[in-house]
């Protein structure tokens, strides 16, 4: 199959169906087909709720009366947590539903699980679920009133994941035409790196790299519009910006990897191997951190390290994406 | 047609800087000011300047707070509200260009407590128009007119700073 443009259980991924007859977002399922100037309004009201999360009272009362429902079918703490935060901020009320992983949860039993949410009144689902295309699945499915920001879906897509990364790049480095972005370690399984290439892409970002071994790529990757390299120490070179992934051993399949103690060797980002990057290149990463597999605990907790910063403009950047789709719904009169 | 009213922006800003210099001798700490984006930071900063005030200006964007989300959606562009200094027990004077409908004050007023619990606010704006909908006065204002429902007033700058009479149909810009 091929991984950079999957094929999912749940059918195909239509790319107009996250934007309204105008062009606004209706739901945000992806980042691949947004507009640079949609992106732009996305970072430019981030920055402004950014402020918002420096007040004594971090809230404002954008969307009260709205109320936003958290759909978890797979684990998650980080993105779960500021999803909530950030509806709570926007002064909307929040339901959290975790439901177990299952294979089986798709198709009709989903779609019950569907109608039963929408008779509560919701006006927003966010969504995650093991499966590739699930959000769009819904999305398809929910009625007219609803939206459906989605929180990461199989091997897909996290677009507000990739959105909170670039927020972070723009802060310290404003001009992306400039920058040469290296994203390392297990790009396969990861549907953070696909929404960060694709918004790296849109961006203009002078250079986007993928750093890793031939099996942890997926099949076509070069497609996504990116440099490949198999060298470490040549993707790292002068690098602006290091993104280490999470080495994801839920969803590997036996014999990728030997063990994670030789994946640090080869491909860990180490004190070392982050010199060979520009002085000042920032390292990021978009949690949980596995230290000592991917990334060391010096590197990681060191004075070139943003991770921390990436969490907290996560709330920011969540209440955008939030208020952005909720005001072209209150707009939307077509 | 009447010929319209000719405003002259600078003395309306003195007449405003003097009202409030003598306002602020009564205040047994000196005042902060807080502009509201756009116009109402355009007027701020030529008051700011001319009272001399020793904290710097605060900016407030309201668009998080407005009440017509629910019918018009986020405003376009947002930026950022900075309030440089601790809000609470902190005399406050609240700038704005046209006072209309009172509504951008209230919106305004929720914001600022949202950042503590001022020791007082005064609102001054350049333009008091009829037409409000909320119990909201200025203590401080440049000048006071009466237009029609059909017309708006709009504050023109940021240099030099000019006021314009619109009519409904010429002011959707």
């Amino acid at each position: 199959m091929d991984i950079a443009t999957p094929i999912p259980a749940f059918g195909p991924l239509a790319p107009d169906l996250q934007l309204d007859a105008q062009g606004r977002l209706r739901h945000l399922l992806t980042i691949e087909g947004l507009s640079r100037a949609l992106l732009m309004e996305l970072l430019d009201t981030a920055a402004s709720f950014a402020g918002v999360n420096e007040k004594a009272v971090k809230k404002v009362p954008l969307l009260r009366g709205k109320t936003v429902l958290n759909l978890f079918f797979e684990a998650s703490t980080r993105t779960r947590t500021t999803f909530e935060l950030a509806a709570k901020r926007l002064s909307a009320d929040v339901l959290n539903i975790n439901i177990g992983t299952s294979s089986a949860v798709k198709g009709e039993s989903l779609l019950d699980t569907l109608r039963n949410l929408e008779a509560m009144q919701v006006d927003m689902f966010v969504v995650r679920h093991a499966e590739s295309g699930a959000a769009h699945f819904i999305a398809r499915h929910v009625a007219p009133h609803v939206s459906v920001l989605n929180a990461g879906d199989g091997r897909h897509a996290h677009p507000t994941q990739a959105l909170l990364d670039v927020f972070t790049i723009r802060r310290h480095k404003p001009d992306f035409s400039s920058l040469c972005v290296a994203i390392v370690g297990d790009i396969l399984h990861s549907r953070v790196a696909r929404s960060q290439i694709h918004a790296l892409n849109i961006l203009g970002t002078g250079e986007v790299r993928v750093v890793a071994p031939r099996s942890l790529l997926p099949a076509s990757v070069e497609c996504l519009g990116v440099r490949v390299f198999e060298d470490i120490r040549q993707g790292l070179k002068d690098a602006d910006v290091i993104i280490t992934l999470r080495l994801q051993r839920e969803r590997m399949d036996s014999g990728l990897l030997p063990s994670e103690q030789e994946f640090y060797q080869h491909w860990g980002l180490s004190a070392e191997r982050l010199a060979l990057a520009k002085p000042d290149c920032m390292v990021m990463h978009p949690g949980p951190v596995n230290r000592g597999v991917e990334i060391d605990s010096c590197v990681a907790d060191g004075p070139q390290s943003v991770i921390l910063e990436q969490v907290t403009n996560g709330i920011a950047v969540r209440m955008a994406v939030m208020s952005l789709i909720m005001g072209s719904m209150a707009g939307g009169e077509a | 047609m009447t010929n319209p009213p000719v405003f002259d922006v600078p003395a309306l800003l003195e007449q405003m800087s003097r009202a409030l210099a003598t306002r602020i001798k009564s205040y047994p700490t000196p005042p902060a000011m807080v502009g509201i984006h756009t116009g109402g930071v355009w007027v701020a900063q030529h008051l700011h300047q001319r009272l001399g005030l020793d904290k710097p200006l605060g900016l407030l964007d309201i668009a998080f707070y407005r009440d017509d989300f629910s019918h018009m959606g986020l405003h376009p562009q947002v930026r950022p509200s900075q309030l440089p200094f601790e809000v609470d027990d902190q005399h406050l004077i609240l700038v704005d260009d046209v006072l209309y409908s009172g509504r951008t004050i209230r919106a305004a007023l929720n914001e600022l407590f949202d950042y503590g619990r001022p020791a007082s606010v005064t609102l001054a704006v350049l333009v008091a128009r009829d037409g409000r909908e909320l119990p909201i006065e200025a203590q401080v204002v440049g000048t006071q007119i009466q237009l029609l429902d059909s017309q708006h007033i709009k504050l023109r700058g940021p240099a030099p700073l000019r006021l314009e009479l619109l009519s409904t149909n010429l002011a959707a810009d």
